[in-house]
This record gives structure tokens, sequence and C-alpha cells, in this order.
């Protein structure tokens, strides 16, 4: 495969998400941000999983990783579904035997960070301004070749989809993201 | 002690009488285990879905957890709908799948299916064990999780190699679930809300569902009721919950319910909905349902809160200690210009049959309403009789009537008889089951025969799958197609070839000299075959879809519109 040809291939990106919160979108869609604190047995995924999809809910990223705490992991979940099932969402994971707790951040003062790995391919005369963008938006440089620049960014979802935005407009050959972790602020719980 | 030894250990120790299921290869060493153990004792199916049934069957009658034992693959995925069926109504279960060993996990072995996540959504919580050691643990956590809370069926999938290897751990005298928890102490705030809401209504109605027999709140609801002079009208599953013959009984509410039942819940001012869940078999059309009434919610289940409405108080609690919390907050009402008005109602729509014609299952429910002294534990399986049998069996006692509510499974009638046959061996036990359900599941009538269990089987002979026939016959304009069960054996015979006395019925007047006969047989199970009216239809009917105000008490002179949905 040429390199234009993959290029003509990889060019589809999703529009830049929204705003979050619990704003209905089009058909009473909305997006929300559940963080869950859970017993890491077999299976625990599969039950949290069949949760959304049987109520309509698309899970757009999920992130799942230990925590300070023996036999648990943490999850974070964005998805998007029907308004009206939402609160049927929270109750029925924190109904999950292996769920400890399920939260909704959506509409709360958590803090929220993801981080991207962004290649860009550029010629040696594009290169400055694909830097000095990953600047504007304090992101590292941490490859580079005689074609590409591959740049890491972090922060919340609407930074790195406003950078994703800006790279769009050079020949944006991959991203790469975590998806949104989520921690309450001060005294709150996750 | 092997695994295998140390499952039936749990077993024991968790006070199980019997095991229900088939084996396979996958599951020998249990069964290796089995013999000579005098508790639990097994008992062979002729098919795990009737395993999963009368496992079903015993819980709802004795109110202990039922236990399956099945093998790997197919014998694990034949549990399927009975884990349904158990999920649907809350029953709490155990069941027991072989699998292949640990090391062929995965690998499309012999008889191998990943029935740990094709159960998941019909299960409240399922084991895959990786290690003999786990087994004493998980036996005990599943027995906590199907019993506690609301109750449940629970799977545990067992390796192979894992049941004939040695097992030293023991079994935890204590059970630690940190995601696991339940309240079933109400909030005092919350139960001062309803009281408040109780003492203002002057048309107050208590919906009473399945959670109330779970909780064992019958002696709780009736002093309620009588205390302040409320009506109650029970579910499908809540027959038993209060009695029916009682002045203060609206029966059953409902698609098939009493018209007063439905007539009340239309006018009413606040209703109690106490260990129910708004089924849409109850409700109808949402938005048409009891539109101006205060809605109180009682479920031991917080994620049904909201689920189907927003009531406007939700306690969550176990249906028994939220009424003795109530019944101290709350005086005498006066309810009797309402209950005049119930009393009216009770009067003018009464349940009724027509006496002329051939033979009817109401008659032959009706008979055996009587001649039993309404004490018998009735068992029905899916479908017209079924409905017939919920409207002319009335029930007055806990766990009496055993029936496939949520689900709807046809083919729950016989083995649940023979399950709850052997929980309550004191007990006049009686099948109904339309000749379409009982054709699903007969092959148990070997393991009632074997077990020489003295249980009635009424098979009720239309030679239709009648309820579908009935919504055909109205809202498809006769539109016959599917129903007709022409090919129907002769059933007398069917039960003779297992050795099983039975007698035909075919004329009304018949029905007391062939009940009483089939009543009075107990060396081992009695069959009737009742060739039976074949296009009689259910009424009151309320159509899937529609309001309480559409509901049908008479048969309709006029083509009613289909139900919502399904064309």
């Amino acid at each position: 495969m040429t390199e234009a040809d993959s290029r003509s291939i990889a060019i589809a990106w999703p529009e830049p998400a929204g705003a979050n919160g619990r704003q209905d979108d089009n058909g009473n869609r909305q997006r929300v941000t559940i963080g869950l604190l859970v017993y890491d047995r077999p299976g625990v995924l599969v039950r949290i999983a069949q949760v959304f999809s049987r109520r309509g809910y698309n899970i757009e990223s999920l992130v799942v990783s230990p925590t300070n705490m023996p036999s648990t992991s943490r999850m974070t979940i964005t998805s998007s579904g029907p308004a009206a099932v939402f609160q049927q969402i929270i109750l029925q994971l924190n109904k999950l035997v292996n769920v400890i707790h399920a939260r909704d951040h959506s509409m709360d003062e958590a803090v929220t960070r993801e981080l991207a790995l962004f290649k860009v391919g550029c010629n040696v005369s594009e290169r400055a301004e694909v830097l000095q963008l990953a600047e504007v938006f304090r992101g590292k440089t941490i490859d580079i070749s005689e074609s590409t620049i591959t740049i890491e960014a972090t922060g919340t979802t609407e930074k790195i989809d406003a950078l994703a935005a800006m790279l769009a407009k050079f020949d944006l050959r991959e991203m790469v993201r975590t998806g949104k972790v989520v921690m309450a602020r001060g005294r709150n719980v996750t | 002690m092997r695994g295998a030894d140390k499952v039936l250990e749990a077993l024991d120790q968790h006070g199980v009488e019997y095991i229900f299921g088939l084996p396979g290869g996958s599951v020998i060493p249990i069964f290796d285990a089995l013999v000579g153990c005098q508790r639990p004792k097994f008992i062979l199916v002729r098919h795990e879905q009737g395993a999963t049934h009368m496992a079903d069957g015993y819980a709802r009658a004795t109110g202990k957890p039922g236990v399956v034992l099945v093998t790997s693959g197919p014998g694990a995925t034949n549990t399927i709908t009975g884990l349904l069926t158990a999920h649907m109504d809350s029953v709490p279960l155990i069941v027991l799948t072989g699998q292949t060993t640990t090391s062929l996990l995965g690998k499309d072995a012999f008889q191998e299916a990943d029935v740990f996540d094709i159960s998941m959504p019909v299960v409240k919580h399922s084991y895959l064990v990786k290690d003999a050691n786990q087994i004493p643990q998980v036996m005990a956590e599943a027995f906590h999780i199907a019993t506690t809370g609301r109750p449940g069926p629970v799977l545990i999938d067992l390796p192979k190699d894992l049941l004939a290897a040695e097992c030293t751990a023991v079994l935890p005298e204590r059970v630690e679930l940190p995601g696991y928890r339940w309240e079933p102490r109400p909030d005092p705030a919350r139960v001062a809300d309803v009281a408040r809401l109780l003492q203002r209504s002057r048309r107050p109605v208590i919906y009473a569902g399945g959670g109330c027999i779970a909780a064992g709140a019958q002696d709780a609801l009736k002093a309620l009721a009588e205390k302040t002079q409320v009506p109650v009208a029970n579910t499908l599953l809540g027959k038993g919950a209060f009695p029916e013959q009682h002045a203060l009984s609206l029966g059953m509410l409902g698609m098939h319910g009493t018209a007063y039942a439905n007539k009340a819940l239309a006018a009413c001012d606040l209703v109690l909905c106490i260990g129910a869940r708004w089924d849409d078999r109850i409700t109808g059309k949402l938005s048409a349902f009891c539109p101006e009434a205060r809605k109180v919610h009682v479920d031991i289940d917080p994620a049904e809160n909201g689920k189907i409405l927003i009531p406007d108080v939700f306690v969550e609690a176990d249906a028994r200690a939220f009424l003795e919390e109530l019944i101290d907050q709350v005086g005498p009402l006066d309810t009797s210009e309402w209950l005049a008005l119930i009393d009216e109602w009770k009067a003018r729509y009464p349940l009724h049959y027509p006496r002329k014609g051939g033979l009817r299952m109401q008659a032959i429910i009706d008979r055996l309403y009587r001649l039993t002294a309404g004490r018998a534990v009735v068992v029905t399986d899916v479908g017209q009789h079924q409905m017939w049998a919920a409207q002319f069996y009335r029930t007055a006692h806990h766990r009496q009537w055993l029936s496939s509510g949520g689900a709807g499974t046809m083919g729950f009638g016989l083995p649940a008889a023979i399950g709850a046959q052997f929980g309550r061996p004191d007990d006049t036990v009686v099948a109904i089951v339309g000749d379409g359900g009982f054709q699903m599941t007969m092959a148990e009538l070997a393991t009632a025969a074997v077990n020489k269990l003295p249980i009635k089987i009424i098979v009720m002979d239309n030679k239709y799958l009648g309820m579908v026939r009935q919504w055909q016959s109205m809202f498809f304009d006769n539109r016959l197609c599917g129903v007709d069960l022409e090919g129907n054996p002769d059933f007398v015979k069917l039960a003779e070839a297992y050795g099983i006395t039975a007698f035909h019925l075919r004329r009304t007047a018949d029905i007391d000299k062939v009940l009483t006969r089939a009543l009075k047989h107990s060396a081992g199970p009695c069959l009737v075959h009742a060739d039976v009216e074949k296009d009689d239809n259910v009424f009151p009917m309320i159509p899937a879809g529609a309001s309480i105000n559409e509901m049908l008490i008479e048969p309709p002179k006029h083509r009613v519109p289909a139900p919502a949905g399904t064309r």
C-alpha cells in the first residue's frame, strides 16, 4: 500500500465530541461519565457491559486499571444513550454483586483527564507549525522521523478533541486515546 | 477430600434435601461422591429443563433454595430456560454445571459450552471455579446470594478436574462480599411519608406481589389491611399473600384480573405497591394506569425504583419489615364509601363462566377448588388454563400457588409440581396444565412415577395453543395460524404407558366423580385427561398495552383493535 492510499483510508474521524454533561442530544440521548470501583473477579466486565448494551447505551470509552486497594479495579466509562433509562444504568450497576459502587460523574466537578498520541505525517516545511501547535496544547513530541511527528497530549476530553481538530488539518495518520479517567475532587469519593 | 465431596458437604451443611439433575461425563466425580450419600438425595430427571423447574417448584413451595446438578455443554445450556424462569420470578436456585477440564477450557473440547457467559443475563450471580480450594467459599457465597435480598438463581460452573482434585479449604463461617448489600429495614422517614399519604387517602388500594410471599409478609399484610380497612389486590405471583376469600380482597389484578380489582385501580387515589414491579401485564398502558393516584413502591431491590414509573415514595425494604413498621403508624381509615363502591362492582361484575355448553376448564377448576376446600398446592403451566386457575382457584395460604409469571414458561407445570411434592410430601399437589405446555416437559411423568409422588395432573386438552388462538381470533379476524395441536395423543394411554393411573373427563356432569377419584388416589401420580371446549376465551381481558378503561368484561361483539405493536 502506498502512502497516498493509506492516507485516503484514514480520514473518517468522528466529529469532535461536544461538551460533556447531562443535556439531551437529539432524540433525548445523553453522554455520561461513570466511575466504578469493582471487585476484581472474572466476568465483572461482561456483566457491566451487558447493563449498558441491554438498555441501548453505547460505551464510548472504557478504562480499567488497578487501584491502591488489593483485589479491586477502577473503571471509568463514558457512554451515550437514552436519557430516560440512565438512572436504571446506575442502579443496575450497583446491583451487580462484584460492583462495590458505581457513581455518576457527568455533572459534578470531578477532575477528568485523558491521554492521546497523535502521529502526524508532515514534511520539513510543515514541521515547525505542527510542533508549535503541540506546544500550545502543552503536548510533548515523543517521536520524530523523516516524514512523521508523534505527539503526546494530556488533558480533558474537550482539549484533546480540540487538538485533534487542529491536527486534522495536517496529514493525521493515527490517533490513539486512552479514554477518560475521572477522580472526584477533595473529600468526595470517586 | 475431593472437590466433589466438598460440593456435597456444602449442600448438606446448607440443609439441602434434594438435588434434581441428570449426569454426564464432566460431572461424574460428583455422581461418584453421591454413591451411598444419605443427604442430599439425588433425583434423576429426564431433561435438564425439568430439573430446573423441579428445583424451582421445590423452592417456591418451601421457601428453601432448589438445587440442580447437570453436566457441561448441552446439559448446561438446557438449564437456561429454567434460570430465566427463576430469575424473572425471584426464586432462589443453585445450579451446578459440570465443565470440561481447566486445561481444555476455551478449546472447543467435547461438550464444552461457555455457560458462565451464556447465562449471565438470566442469573443473579454466577461463578466459574478455577481452583478446587475455591469450592467451599464459592458454595457459601452462592447460597448467601441466592437466598438473601431479592432472591434469585446462582450458577456455579465446575471443571471436572477440580471435582476430582484434592480440596483442603473449609466452608467459611461468614461470607464477605463488599459489593453485595441489601437493606431489609425501611428508612423510618419513608415509612412516615407512606403513613401520611395513607392517612389522607380516601380510596386506597394495596397491590401485593410475589415479594410479600418471599418475605413471609402474609400475617403483617392481613393485619394492616384489617386495621386500616384498605382493600388488597394481588398479582399472579402474589396469590396467597392475602386470602382471596377475605371481604377486603379484590383478587388478582391485571390483564386477566377481576373487573373489580381493575376498576378499583383505575379509581383509587393511592396505590401501595408492595413487593411487585408494575409489570406490563398489570399496568397495561402506563400513562393511563391509575393516573390520579399517588404511588408508593416498596421493594427490597433498589433498582426497581423508577424502572417503570417514578413513584411518589419509594421504600427500600423487605415487605414484612415495612408492613410491621407501618402498622404502628396508621390508625383505622374511613374507607366505608370506597368499600361500598367496590362491593357494588363485585356484585355487578363477578367472575363467572357460562354454565351451558360443553366441558369448561373454569368449571373443572371451580369444582377442584371446592373439592380440595381451597387447600391444595396448585401448580400451573402457562396459558388460558393458568389464567382461569388464577381466577377460580382462590388462594388463602402462602406458597400454595406456583406459576411462572414473568417468563411465562410453558412446560413449567408438571416438573414444578414434582418439585413441590418433594418439598411438601404431606400436602395435596395439583398440576393444572394445558395440552401445549404439558407436551413440552411430559417426559417427567417418569420422574413422578418412579418416585411414587401422589401429584394430580389435570391436562386441559382443548387441542389448541389456546391463548394465542384467543388473540388471533379476537384481534386478527380469526386468522388462525400455528395454534392447532392436531396430533395430540390420548393422554390417558400415555400416562398408563408410564404406569400412571389416569382418567378421561369428557362431561361436566362427571367432574366431581372423576376429580374425587383422582384426589383419593395416593399411590403415585394420577392424571386426568379433560376434553374441554375448544373455543373458550378468557375474560375479563385488558388487551396488551390498552388502558384499564378498555377492559373487556364480556366477549366483544365487535372487532377489537389489535394490541399496540402487534400489527
